[in-house]
């Protein structure tokens, strides 16, 4: 039976009433019409709908709501400021790494949590990372190449440092 | 830059056609206007073709007759426009043709369709002569104003200039002044040494709303009072719905109606999970139909069968049956599988059809076909059907078909809002048109190191008769022969023949790579074999029959010194080259792999050397060639779509596998610098992996495979020095 959640989502709280079960992607997707996070299997296969959970990376189409309820759920949209974009998504324009886009999402917020927990990743720490988010247009070597970016990216944001076009 | 809203509603034909008349003297690619009533028009647009608005702000507005599907498209042609109008590239806004044959019809096919990786093949001229056309009006514009020859006037970044005399003038500013003026039919085109744009690995355009979310592909369309759906259809092709008890369904909160067709059934809620709980929660009997007792074995019998039968020559050269009777002869057979396409996006359509007008939200690489389709279904006329054509989260060939706006109309037409049709990822991969089985048998003998006798029977599914039957002419496919009757070997008797064999059950369609894709495979399959049986090395066994290929003998050359071709590797590993010369495209791709004692493959390297003519954005081309071998690798290694009782068997990522990121290679991809016409390049990665990798597992193992997916059984234990 439907009940009624507390959903904080990129900073705001939602009241949302919805069947326990209902994957946090349908809310996300259909009542606060966040299109960030894509539908790609429904079985936590792709990756294409990756949020953020307390900065957790989770697959938003097999997370029920009632687990999401109370906690920070972040979105693709809420990752940059209003006006900036979060240096994982520079790195990525940086790097041109999007074809048809659609696995994108996912690709950035799971290197974005990633980033978090490993700052100075090897080449094949991220390739392990992001083993299990699904690309068919064959992107793999822009995104490979775009999370390794992003990680100097941070590193310079951190020292408090202006990337020049040259150091990104 | 990209302007999503006006994407989502692009200008019908008639608003087009009105935006053309205020403008003096405009013509809108054969529709030329009465020049009185141009004359007496107010000019607040700049529309000189079909192509290109500007208006007196000084907004210009590139209009894409090709669907963006990751391809970079969008960015290419506005490339090539904005070169020839030499607009400030950073400023202009890009635009979705609406559904429109006479304006937007790919000049290759006819009508509006985006496939066949000729996007840039068949509009480099068309739309130079756009961007140069509308170059020149405003260029005369000016003189005209400064009473000044025109050729002493030059354009950069959207600005007139007058070197002469110091003076300038914007495009924005001549907007009101190209009232009267005619363009010209053949306005001179800039030397390729002049170019701005073209050549230079501008960044896509598309690619800022792509990492931020705001980018709207066709699921994510939301009208205002959606209703949400998901659907299933007959899990056996052909069969139809028998009996539905929806009393549990209907129950349950949120479903709003359960529309049962002729062939499917879907359950519309207020949003998405309500509608795919109701549909676990139908009760259906199909009517499984005549293909009920279908398996994969029955579709191997039938094709084998087929390719042993007489086919149509698609070409012959000298005497080829003479050549194959005297010495050795050499054959093999090598067989294609059934292949889904697995499009990140799912299949989806988003219809609000009203008693007089259809609105139709959807990704589709067939634009008027998805409004003719809708037409025909409703009854209603084409100008009442309104089709936002939206990004599409890949298309690889599944957008060409209209299956997904067929279904979402006919539910449509029994729901009373508008409605959303997500197909579930099972549906999706169950209910696909896929890249048909191919078996293709080969012969030839051999003298002095050479191939004298060449014999090539492609068998298997037209695609082309189904999709664009006025191309299936006197029984030949030219996508099922592409790359093999225009072999680039210099052999001097052969035959190709092809058996058209239309597969049981399994509808059939075009695939990225398509037919070049088998006839590749085969070919550069065959051409290792045979290297081997005449003792030669694989690439000096090619290059030595390329006489008449300078252009592929020189990728050849470039691929081998780039990969090192001839440098010994460990034991267990081996290179493979393949060539080819489909889509317009000269490549020559090494593949370096390792097998273990299990069978298991680790693709460690792949370099091409890619000779595509003038390269628009080079890093778009280096960033499909690197896509399409990883497309290719995914199906070498896993591809399979089998049938069992006539259903598919495969439903899911889990067992219709992707490459996966770290088991990517490294890839080097090596651009000739040439002067000739572009070529295509979408599709051709694809069609180069798995010969490729293939001769390499060869060069490892010793184990020649016919067959994709690569049967590790096959590999599994050998002992290699």
């Amino acid at each position: 039976m439907e009940r009624t959640f507390e959903l904080r989502v990129n900073g705001r709280i939602h009241a949302i009433t919805a069947d326990p079960a209902t994957p946090l992607l349908y809310i996300l997707r259909n009542d606060l019409a966040l299109n960030g996070p894509k539908f790609g299997c429904g079985l936590g296969e792709c990756g294409a709908c990756t949020v953020l959970i307390e900065g957790m990376a989770a697959r938003a189409c097999v997370i029920p709501v009632s687990g999401a309820a109370g906690r920070e759920v972040t979105t693709l949209e809420g990752l940059g400021g209003a006006r900036s974009l979060h240096p994982v998504q520079q790195a990525f324009i940086d790097e041109q790494a999007a074809q048809c886009g659609y696995c994108v999402n996912g690709m950035i917020m799971t290197a974005k949590a990633f980033l978090d927990r490993i700052a100075h990743p090897s080449e094949a720490q991220i390739r392990d990372a992001l083993r299990y988010n699904l690309c068919r247009c064959g992107t793999h070597v822009e995104i490979l190449r775009a999370v390794q970016r992003a990680a100097r990216l941070l590193d310079m944001a951190d020292a408090g440092a202006e990337p020049t076009e040259a150091e990104r | 830059m990209f302007d999503a809203t006006a994407t989502r509603a692009g200008p019908t034909r008639r608003t087009f056609l009105k935006a053309g008349a205020a403008v003096g003297g405009a013509f809108l690619l054969g529709f030329h206007l009465p020049s009185a009533m141009a004359a007496n028009a107010e000019t607040t647009v700049f529309a000189p073709n079909a192509f290109i608005r500007i208006d007196r702000q000084g907004k210009v507005t590139l209009i894409m007759p090709q669907v963006e599907m990751g391809q970079g498209i969008y960015t290419t042609v506005a490339m090539i426009l904005a070169e020839e109008l030499d607009a400030a590239f950073d400023q202009v806004v890009l635009e979705a043709a609406p559904p429109n044959d006479a304006l937007y019809a790919n000049p290759t096919f006819r009508i509006q369709v985006t496939g066949n990786s000729n996007s840039v093949r068949a509009f480099w001229l068309p739309l130079r002569k756009a961007g140069a056309a509308a170059r020149a009006l405003l260029v005369e514009a000016s003189a005209r104003i400064w009473q000044v020859d025109p050729a002493t006037c030059r354009t950069d970044s959207g600005e007139v200039f007058h070197d002469a005399s110091g003076r300038k003038a914007s495009y924005a500013a001549l907007v009101e002044h190209t009232a009267g003026l005619t363009a010209p039919a053949d306005p001179p085109l800039k030397s390729t040494a002049n170019f701005k744009l073209i050549g230079q690995s501008l960044k896509r355009l598309d690619t800022p709303d792509k990492v931020n979310g705001k980018v709207i592909y066709g699921i994510d369309a939301m009208p205002p009072g959606v209703t949400f759906a998901t659907l299933a259809a007959c899990p056996v092709f052909g069969g139809k719905v028998g009996h539905v008890d929806d009393s549990k369904a209907k129950s349950l909160p949120g479903v709003r109606q359960i529309v049962v067709l002729d062939d499917l059934v879907a359950v519309v809620g207020d949003h998405m999970w309500a509608a795919r709980q109701g549909l676990e929660a139908l009760k259906i009997t199909w009517v499984e139909g005549p293909n009920a007792a279908v398996s994969s074995d029955d579709v191997w019998k039938q094709l084998r069968a087929a390719s042993e039968k007489e086919g149509v020559t698609a070409r012959s050269v000298g005497d080829a049956t003479g050549a194959l009777s005297k010495g050795e002869l050499i054959e093999a057979a090598y067989e294609l599988p059934f292949l889904a396409h697995a499009t990140m996006e799912p299949m989806n359509c988003t219809v609000h059809l009203t008693a007089d007008s259809c609105e139709i939200w959807v990704g589709s690489q067939v634009l008027s076909r998805a409004q003719a389709v809708a037409a025909k279904i409703t009854g209603l006329p084409l100008e009442k059907i309104t089709v936002h054509n939206l990004l599409i989260g890949g298309g690889f060939g599944r957008r060409l078909e209209v299956d997904h706006i067929d279904k979402a109309v006919r539910i449509a037409q029994q729901v009373a809002a508008p409605v959303k049709v997500v197909w579930t990822r099972e549906e999706d991969i169950r209910h696909d048109v896929y890249r048909p089985v191919y078996r293709d048998r080969l012969s030839a003998t051999l003298s002095g190191g050479r191939i004298v006798g060449w014999k090539h029977r492609i068998t298997g599914s037209s695609i082309i008769a189904r999709w664009l039957p006025p191309a299936f002419q006197k029984g030949i496919d030219i996508d099922a022969i592409d790359s093999a009757a225009d072999i680039p070997y210099d052999i001097p008797n052969l035959s190709v023949d092809y058996v058209r064999d239309e597969p049981p059950a399994m509808p059939t369609g075009f695939w990225r790579g398509v037919g070049p894709n088998n006839n590749v495979f085969a070919i550069e399959s065959f051409m290792d074999e045979l290297a081997r049986k005449a003792g030669k090395d694989p690439v000096a066994f090619r290059r030595d029959m390329l006489g008449k290929a300078p252009r592929l003998q020189a990728v050849l050359d470039l691929a081998a010194a780039k990969a090192g071709w001839g440098n010994p590797l460990p034991p267990r590993m081996g290179r493979g080259i393949a060539l080819q010369t489909s889509f317009g495209s000269y490549i020559a791709t090494v593949a370096e792999a390792e097998v273990d004692e299990a069978g298991e493959i680790r693709v460690r390297r792949i370099v091409s050397a890619v000779d595509t003519g003038i390269v628009v954005n080079p890093d778009t081309v280096v960033a499909q060639v690197q896509g399409g071998l990883i497309f290719g690798l995914t199906a070498a290694l896993y591809g399979e779509i089998t049938i069992d009782r006539g259903r598919v068997q495969q439903s899911n990522f889990h067992d219709y596998r992707m490459l996966r990121i770290d088991q990517t290679p490294a890839i080097e991809v090596h651009l000739i610098k040439s002067g000739e016409a572009p070529g295509g390049i979408g599709e051709t990665g694809t069609t180069a992996a798995p010969p490729a990798l293939g001769n390499a597992i060869f060069a490892a193992t010793g184990v020649r495979l016919r067959r994709l997916p690569i049967d590790r059984s096959l590999l599994a234990g050998r002992k290699v020095g």
